[in-house]
């Protein structure tokens, strides 16, 4: 045993900088900051925002409709004259935890059926027939029709936008475990006596989730817009309670004289969509090696 | 002829159909492993060395053939189980440690697995197997926490190896371990292999096509040739006295720095296709020696002299 067996002290601290290089990599990465923060903010407005304003956002007053942005009205108001600042941030609550429970669903699901039809081979056909034929219509146009026939609420948005973008999870997570399955460490843990159960947890879902995470970071971007687009359809959360999407909604029809009330909200979810989108670019930098690093 | 065979394995078959093309990876092979003994099992690429080491283990079905692991019969053909009583008395090393360890998974749960796979183990007992196996592997205890990548390729392979040592198994099956490791790694690699096999009493099948590397570590040697075994023999005997045409030509293709003399019986021609299967002996195409008998006959796996096992027409007949 004459390999040299490395001094433990200096190993240590080399081990310790390792484990945290995905992080180092992405304190380096630009974009990936720039959207943390973008996002940070947004989250932190929204949680906070309402408590710190104490004005109820669906409180009407005649007298103050349409207002310009003031020092009363920061965001102007609306034909109700409820207040664009309070909307908007009490929108964000609905819009942001729209977007994360798109997210989160799609996620889950689409991880179930694309490990089910990657690792099982003689099921993914079928499974990926299925998920074909959802993936023909265009998400909007599913999600309207889901919207549509599940009545307006914040629920049918969420099972909508998520039937509508299972199937492109479902299908980038096939991909990794196809790649996944041909790995010599499940053949090694099948000689270990390991079951499909135990592979599949402790072998191919970790191996998996670089490319989930990024897709939910952008799956997330496309909730809010998509959230918003539905609103403005009417197949949104119904008002009073807003939604940037509703927000904007009311506000098309003033859009000449009162610009400002459809200007907050837009603005809101262009920056939640571009926050999301390079946090999810800076994610998939660092955690796919293929990809040459630019910062 | 020490102990007796833990191994015993008769007419190994195993085809695979690729496009409606049979073709016989292992076509008949046959071979014992007895108790402390290291069969070496050398060949080159497509032989069929590796798929005989993978049906033993069970990440292959045998197309036919049988195998008795340890005194119980295996039926391997057709997705048949083993046992899992058996299945812990037999391990493998796989090739290449790059692959075989899930690079998000820490050294230490690489290492218990297969204690995790099998259950009954507490944490405590468990986490001092680890680094019980770890010392027996020559790393050092506190680095169980480390990922593959943070590991050379020797250590890694180190790492599979207590890997398959987890469940002290009795037999265990080294896929070319150390094919991937430059040659100061494998000196070390193979001397713990026949340490350990000193100190925990292990039966060794190893594969590889490096013969050097297969005689620094065998008891027995075992030819393989388009997926037959055509010589098997006692190390010192197959080295100095092979009696095969291939076995000569093989030996005498492995180049030597102390002589100049011309090498001779250098092989011509390629491994013949698997597909189409030509009668008689598969090396008669290749075979300088071939006789009319070899084009037409197979020529069986016999005894030409104690212990040593040569499928050749040549040594049938007495001379």
């Amino acid at each position: 045993m004459t390999e040299v067996v490395l001094a433990a002290a200096p190993t240590q601290m080399l081990a310790e900088r390792r484990r945290f290089r995905v992080l180092r990599k992405l304190a380096a990465h630009r974009s990936f900051k720039i959207g943390l923060v973008l996002v940070a903010i947004l989250v932190l407005c929204a949680i906070i925002g309402p408590m710190l304003t104490g004005i109820d956002p669906t409180a009407m007053s005649i007298r103050s409709r349409f207002k310009p942005p003031s020092a009363r009205f920061p965001f102007g108001s609306d034909q109700y004259g409820r207040d664009i600042l309070t909307r908007v941030l009490y929108g964000g609550r609905l819009s942001l935890s729209i977007g994360l429970s798109v997210a989160l669903i799609s996620g889950v699901f689409g991880a179930a059926i694309g490990v089910t039809a990657g690792y099982f081979r003689a099921l993914d056909p079928y499974v990926m027939r299925l998920m074909d034929a959802l993936m023909a219509f265009p998400a909007i146009l599913l999600a309207i029709g889901i919207g549509a026939a599940l009545g307006a609420q914040a629920s049918s948005i969420v099972v909508a936008l998520s039937v509508a973008y299972v199937p492109r999870t479902a299908r980038i997570v096939r991909a990794s475990v196809l790649v996944i399955r041909e790995m010599e460490y499940l053949q090694a843990a099948r000689v270990s006596g390991a079951g499909d159960l135990h592979i599949i947890v402790k072998h191919v879902l970790p191996n998996c989730l670089g490319p989930l995470i990024v897709q939910l970071t952008f799956i997330f971007a496309y909730a809010i817009l998509a959230e918003a687009a539905l609103s403005f359809l009417g197949i949104g959360p119904p008002p009073p309670a807003p939604s940037w999407g509703n927000i904007i909604a009311e506000g098309r029809d003033y859009s000449v004289e009162a610009w400002w009330v459809m200007l907050f909200p837009g603005l809101a979810v262009s920056l939640a969509a571009l926050g999301m989108n390079l946090l999810g670019d800076g994610l998939r930098d660092v955690l796919d090696p293929r990809l040459k690093i630019e910062t | 002829m020490s102990a007796a065979p833990i191994v015993v394995v008769r007419d190994l078959v195993k085809t695979f159909v690729a496009r409606g093309a049979a073709l016989r990876a292992v076509d008949g092979v046959s071979f014992d492993v007895r108790q402390g003994e290291t069969l070496g099992l050398v060949g080159e690429s497509g032989s069929g060395k590796s798929t005989t080491g993978r049906i033993l283990v069970g990440l292959e079905a045998a197309t036919s053939g049988s195998i008795n692991l340890f005194g119980q019969e295996i039926s391997s053909v057709r997705g048949r189980v083993t046992p899992a009583a058996v299945r812990r008395r037999l391990q493998f090393v796989f090739q290449d440690p790059q692959n075989s360890l899930n690079p998000r998974m820490r050294a230490q749960d690489a290492i218990a697995e297969p204690l995790d796979v099998t259950g009954g183990w507490s944490r405590i007992a468990r986490d001092d197997r680890v680094r019980e196996l770890l010392e027996m592997v020559g790393l050092p205890r506190s680095c169980g926490d480390r990922f593959p990548h943070e590991f050379s390729g020797g250590q890694r392979q180190r790492i599979g190896i207590a890997r398959a040592l987890a469940l002290k198994p009795d037999f265990v099956i080294c896929d070319e371990p150390v094919s991937s490791l430059d040659v100061s790694m494998q000196a070390q690699i193979v001397n713990l292999l026949l340490d350990l096999q000193e100190r925990l009493g292990l039966s060794y099948l190893f594969i590889a096509h490096d013969l050097a590397v297969v005689r620094s570590i065998s008891t027995r040697v075992a030819v393989m040739y388009a997926g037959g075994i055509v010589e098997l023999a006692p190390k010192r005997e197959l080295y100095t006295s092979p009696r095969h045409p291939y076995t000569q030509a093989l030996l005498a293709a492995v180049p030597r720095i102390t002589s100049n003399r011309a090498r001779a019986a250098v092989i011509t021609g390629e491994l013949p296709s698997q597909i189409d299967t030509v009668p008689g002996c598969t090396f008669h195409p290749r075979c300088p020696f071939a006789l009319e008998r070899c084009r037409i006959e197979k020529p069986k796996l016999r005894e030409i002299a104690p212990g040593h096992l040569a499928a050749c027409h040549l040594h049938e007949t007495p001379a």
